[in-house]
Formats: structure tokens, sequence, C-alpha cells
């Protein structure tokens, strides 16, 4: 399996390979995607899609099931019915590795770098480079500086520094670096900008914009409007489990978005979705 | 060319050779190089200095306080600095290295083995008995089962430990326990062992503290080592400049190989002088190249294999390793057998030196002060943060805190009290510096 891993990193950090999918593509279509936890529904019937080379923003308040929603989709929790299509063949994802098999690469809040290994070694866990059976460290050092120039947004000072060093903004970049190098052609990231300041939040969405460019598809959970509005290309809206509204970023405006996630209601296009009464509205109430 | 230079296509550098490239390490380590970060000497010690201030101080510090105490000894009684008290030192410090080595693989991963002094114990019980009379096996025969009987016991408790999910620090304070047990019960029930004790009739077993190489040997051996390490050094440098990558300055590694050279001339130097009272005792003590071996060997398992690197990752976010692929019981587990292993080898250093083991070994003591040589030498008890040579060098001030004080004359109640400040201190300085680590952030 290490083998396997390390033959796809190989292609991936210079970020020659284009993902087969045409911008605007659906990359990754759910169809009617449900999930319960006990008596809560988390999600009910979520049928969206997610185009290659494009932003697309999932929003909602706390407790709508956007997490759950991304768990679904990285093969973390998996749903407990519905369909979920790649490339438009259906496909199971049961287990994180089914996911990063499939070009689905995850950027969760916690984004699980190693603060005491440095950029590189971080870059490279799980998928090592070896000559002779020992850490090949100039091959990785190599590949390491290049999947950073690819991201081309953020500096660091030393691609050897550890990564405990790091501002916010270098260590999302890191871990982004990181879910991009294995291949991926869909990254996923939760609350990329929820600590960061004004400086380092830009530099997390010029990475953003810069992956869509790259034609990577990019669904990225936020509670900042004035983020989602600057980088989104579609907006998908999440109200207690239902997928409340979801379009091209033209269709929406600060006003109606957050009348939606407070409400669930002001659907721009009549989303046959949002018509449907939630089953079990009464749940967080 | 080099700028084209992709992971995964095939370079033209051939492969390092990996032991000496360990060694090199080893010597790099002694000056906390940032040698893959600065390429000018201003650099590379303003580098240094930030280091230093963000809690990762690097070796220099620790050697600092040995040399500190060496004056102080010294001031105070002048034949501590004699060429037979210093070989003497070495002998003694060896099972304190070899145990704080051992217990670096489990302090990386954040855990702690508190059973290793009588792993040791009943690795060398193992040991001796099958080497002794009236049937005695060959020496290697019972050096082969005495380190495997100990990575049995590492084996089990990592088991435990990985698979049902407990403390390490409960299992293997029953093992402390019921490892002093099964040391007893295999010196009490023995032929060979009369009075709780099984002495050493092997020659090489004995030998291997008390054995000495010739003095001839020791200079070229040690001359080997340096060229051989130099030339790794070198090497190095030569491929990372080769590859477009930056290098240190060439002064800083020609400073490092001298350092290097002067350090093995003085031990060879000390080692081959004369030492005995009536005959001639001289020569570097076998037991010296055999724990460098050991040294050589571990850091490059720790600094240059994916074993090595897993271990380091899952110190310091085993969260993040476990999403990475990594399977955390395997490295876990196999990280309680290699410090089983490197005690069992502790063990028969110790049981060399003494000519014996016996029931009244405390392998209490030991364990705590394998930790503090660990500690002291600068690996983190909170995991993901040390060295091999932290407890080479660990190891030498605790022998040279009881060599010294044994030379003074001061009881072990002032010694036990002197070395637990300088282990508090260490952990101290220890937590100090993480925090420092974590809030420059
Ligand atoms: N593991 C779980 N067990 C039980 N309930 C859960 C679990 N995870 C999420 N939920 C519930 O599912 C709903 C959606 O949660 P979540 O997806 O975390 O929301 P969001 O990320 O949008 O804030 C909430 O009501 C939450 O309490
Ligand atoms: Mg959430």
């Amino acid at each position: 399996m290490q083998g396997a891993r390390a033959a796809s990193a190989a292609r991936a950090p210079g970020g020659a390979s284009a993902p087969a999918t045409p911008v605007g593509e659906p990359l990754l279509q759910l169809r009617a995607i449900n999930k319960s936890f006990g008596s809560v529904r988390a999600l009910s019937d979520i049928t969206m899609e997610v185009p290659a080379g494009q932003v697309t923003a999932l929003v909602g308040d706390n407790g709508a099931g956007k997490s759950t929603l991304i768990k679904a989709i990285a093969g973390i929790a998996p749903p407990d019915h519905g369909e979920i299509y790649w490339k438009g063949k259906p496909v199971r994802i049961h287990t994180p590795r089914d996911a990063s098999a499939l070009g689905i690469a995850t950027v969760f809040q916690d984004l699980a770098l190693c603060d005491n290994l440095d950029i590189v070694q971080n870059l490279y866990l799980g998928r090592e480079r070896l000559r002779a059976r020992t850490l090949d460290e100039n091959t990785m050092e190599l590949g390491a500086k290049q999947a950073l120039a690819d991201l081309s947004v953020v500096t660091v000072r030393s691609i050897r520094q550890l990564v405990a060093s790091l501002s916010g903004g270098q260590r999302q970049a890191v871990a982004v670096a990181k879910a991009v190098m294995g291949n991926a052609e869909l990254v996923i990231m939760d609350e990329p900008t929820a600590a960061l300041g004004v400086t380092q939040t830009a530099q997390v969405l010029a990475l953003i914009k810069r992956l869509a460019e790259r034609g990577i598809a990019v669904l990225v959970i936020s509670h900042n409007l004035r983020d989602v509005f600057e980088v989104a290309d579609r907006i998908a809206v999440l109200y207690l489990g239902r997928l409340a509204g979801e379009g091209p970023i033209a269709e929406f405006d600060t006003q109606n978005t957050v009348e939606m996630i407070t409400t669930g209601a002001a659907t721009p296009r009549s989303a046959a979705n949002s018509a449907a009464p939630s089953t079990d509205d009464a749940k967080d109430h | 060319m080099s700028s084209t230079l992709r992971p995964g296509e095939p370079t033209v550098a051939p492969a390092a050779a990996p032991s000496s490239g360990a060694a090199s390490e080893v010597i790099e380590e002694l000056t906390a190089s940032d040698a893959l970060v600065a390429e000018t000497f201003s650099e590379y010690v303003g580098g240094w200095w930030k280091r230093v201030r963000a809690g990762q101080s690097g070796i220099l510090p620790v050697l600092a306080g040995l040399v500190l105490l060496v004056i102080i000894f010294q001031v105070l009684n002048s034949n501590f600095l004699t060429a037979a008290n210093l070989t003497n030192l070495m002998t003694q410090g060896a099972p304190y290295i070899l145990l704080g080595m051992a217990e670096v693989f489990v302090l990386l991963l954040g855990e702690i083995d508190l059973s290793i002094g009588y792993v040791a114990g009943i690795s060398a019980t193992v040991t001796l008995e099958l080497a002794a009379y009236p049937h005695p096996e060959p020496w290697w025969v019972a050096i082969l089962a005495g380190l495997a009987a100990a990575a049995f016991l590492g084996l089990v408790q990592g088991t435990l430990i990985t698979r049902l999910g407990l403390p390490s620090f409960v299992v293997t304070l029953g093992g402390l326990l019921g490892f002093e047990g099964l040391m007893l019960f295999l010196l009490e029930n023995n032929s060979v062992a009369s009075g709780g004790t099984v002495g050493i009739t092997n020659n090489i077993l004995s030998d291997v503290v008390n054995g000495n190489l010739d003095p001839a040997v020791g200079w070229i051996a040690m001359i080997a080592v340096v060229a051989i390490a130099g030339f790794f050094f070198w090497r190095r440098d030569f491929l990372r400049r080769r590859a477009g990558l930056a290098a240190p300055p060439a002064a800083l590694t020609y400073l490092k190989i001298a350092a290097m050279a002067a350090a093995g001339i003085v031990v060879v130097w000390i080692c081959n002088t004369n030492r005995g009272r009536i005959s001639t005792l001289e020569g570097v003590p076998w037991v010296v190249p055999i724990t460098l071996v050991i040294l050589v060997g571990w850091t490059f398992l720790l600094g240059r294999t994916r074993y090595g690197r897993y271990i380091y990752a899952i110190g310091g976010n085993a969260e993040a390793a476990r999403r990475a692929g990594i399977s955390l019981g395997r490295i876990r587990t196999i990280a309680f057998v290699l410090t089983a292993m490197t005690a069992g080898a502790a063990g028969i250093v110790y049981a060399s030196q003494l000519g014996s083991i016996s029931n009244g070994m405390d392998g209490g003591t030991l364990v705590l002060d394998a930790v503090a040589a660990a500690v002291i030498g600068g690996t983190s008890l909170f995991g993901g943060r040390g060295k091999m040579l932290h407890a080479l060098i660990g190891g030498i001030i605790i022998a040279a805190i009881a060599n010294g004080m044994g030379l003074l004359g001061l009881s072990a109640a002032a010694q036990y009290m002197i070395t637990a400040l300088v282990l508090v201190a260490a952990v101290t300085v220890d937590a100090l510096s993480r925090r420092g680590a974590t809030s420059t952030r």
C-alpha cells in the first residue's frame, strides 16, 4: 500500500497533471444523502454537486450539518442512505483511504500537522521517498519546494523549519500543499480561516483561488460570508440538515444568504429541496 | 539539470552508505546544526540563537554544563582528570548511556518504560547462566538468548499497551515489580547461581568492559572512523549543492570534522595512557566502541529510516500520523521491543562490569538514572523531541556525578539528592522550552 501511495504521489508535486474533468463539469454529485445520529437527522436528502475547477462554499449555522456532510464525502462517517457520483460514476466512500484513492483530500480544522517535524517531513508524512531503504531527503526537499511554489501565495523562511514555528496562514498552506500532493482533484476545507487574522485570511483565500486556477475543485466550509463572496463560484446553504439553497454565486447576495442560513427560506431559485418540509424540524428547538 | 529534478525520478546520485552517514549525523547534532538552513557562517549562528530562544537549544548548553561539572570536580579533587579515572568513568557510564538510549525510543512516543532496569537484569541473568559452567554455551549464544529474552518482555508489554490501550506507565510499573520477581526466580532456581548470584566465567563476556583494544588498534580505528565520517559530512553537503539545495558553509563542515577528530584523539589518548599500578594497563575499553556502534545504529534508525520518522510523527501528533496512514500500534509495539533489547544490552554490559549479576541488583534506581540520562541530555518527557545522542551526554553526566562525588567521599545520600536536583532542573528546562516552543507560533 505504501508503494501505491508513493507512486501516485510521485506525479503530484509538479502540479502538471491536469484533472481529467473539464472546468464546470460536475466532479462530485451527491444524491439524496441522509445521515442520522439516533433521532437527530443531521442530513436529510442532500442533493448537490461540486463542479471541477470551481470553489463551492458550504455555509450554514452551527449544527446545520456541514461537518457531517464533509465527513460523509471524506469517508470518515459514511452516510446512511444516498448515492455519491464521482465523475459521473457511482462510488462508495467508506474509509478515508477510499476518498484519497479517488482524489479527494480533506484539510480539517486541526490541520493534522506534526509540530515537531519540519515542512518537508510533514508534506511527505506517510509517503516518504526512499533510496537504498533510507529516507531520500534531497528528493523530498526538492518536491516540497515545488509543491509550495505551485501554491505561490505563502512564503516561508526555510522549508526546513519546524511547523511549530509557522504562522496560521503558513500552516494552512502546508496542510493544503500536503493534501494536493496526493494528486487531489477535490480539496475539502473545514473552516480554513476561522482562527486567522486579516493578512493570513487573505493568504488562505488566495490559496483557495490558486487551487481552483489549477483545475482543482474546492469545497470550503466557512462562517464568514465576506470570505465566501470573495472566493466562491457557487454556494450551498444548509439549514437544519437540509439543503436550503444551492447555485452560482450570482444568485446570492449577503442579505438573502443570511436569511437562508437563519430561517432556511428565501431561496433564490425556488429549489425543490427547500419546499419540502424537514421531517423533524423540532429536533433542535 | 538539478533544478528540473522531480521526486520519483531516478536521480544520478548514488545511495549514501547508511551507517557512516549516521555517524556524521551524531557529530553534527553536537553542534545543534541548522545545516539545512544557513549558508553563511553568520546566518548559521543567527539561526542557532533563534532556536535556542525557541527552546530548541541543541546539545551545546548541556555540554557546557558537563564541562562546568568536570571543572568543579577537578578543582575539588585533582584525581578526577586522571587517565585512570576518566577511563573508569567511560566504563561506568556505559550502562547508564545504554539504558538512557533504550528509554529514548519510548520517550519520543510520549510513553515511558519503568521496567527496563529489571529487563536488563533478566537479560544479564539469562546470558550469564547460559554461559556458566558446567555446561557453558558459546558467548554469542548466551548474549543472543539474553537479548531475545529482553525483546520478548518488551513485546509483551508493548502489546498490552498498544492493543489493549493501557497506559505505559501502569503496564511497565507492573513490569518493574513482576520482572524483579522473575529475575529472582531465575537466580534462585538455577544450580549455576549460588546464593542468588551468578558470576561471569566466560572471558569474552568479561572483556566487554574489562578488555581493552590494543593501543595501536585504537588509534587506527579512531582515524578510520573520523576519516569515514568526515567524508560523509563533506559528501552530504556536496550532494545537496549539486541538487540545488542550500548547504552549510564549508568552513563549518571542516570545523565539525576538526572537532570530531580532536574528540577522538583525546579519548584514545586518555585510554591509551598506562593506567596500571603494577602491570601495564592501557587501551580503549571494548565497551566504548560497542556503545558507539549502538549509538550510531539507533541514530541511523531514528534519523534516516521511515520507522524513525514515524516515531517522531507519533510523538508529535498521533492523530496526524494516523491520518497519514501510519500504523500506530505496530510502530509503538516495535519501539517497546527496541527499548527492551537495548536495555538487555545494557544489562550484559552492567554484569560484565560487576563480574556477576545478583538478586541485589536495584533495577528501580537504574530506570530512574536512565530516564534522567535521556532527559538531562535534552530528550523531552512530552514526546516528539529527542535524540539518541542525548542519552550519551546525559549518561556521562550521571556517571560523572556518581564518580566525582565518590572521589570526594560524599555519601550515597548526597549523591542521590544531587542527581535528583540535576534531573529536576533538566525536566524544568524541558517543560519551559516546550512552553517556549508553543508560544512562538
Ligand atoms: N457524532 C455525532 N453524534 C451525535 N450527533 C452528532 C454527531 N455529529 C453531529 N451530530 C449532530 O448533527 C448535527 C449536525 O452537526 P454538524 O455537522 O457538526 O454541524 P455543523 O458542522 O454544520 O456545525 C448537529 O445537531 C449535531 O449535534
Ligand atoms: Mg462543524
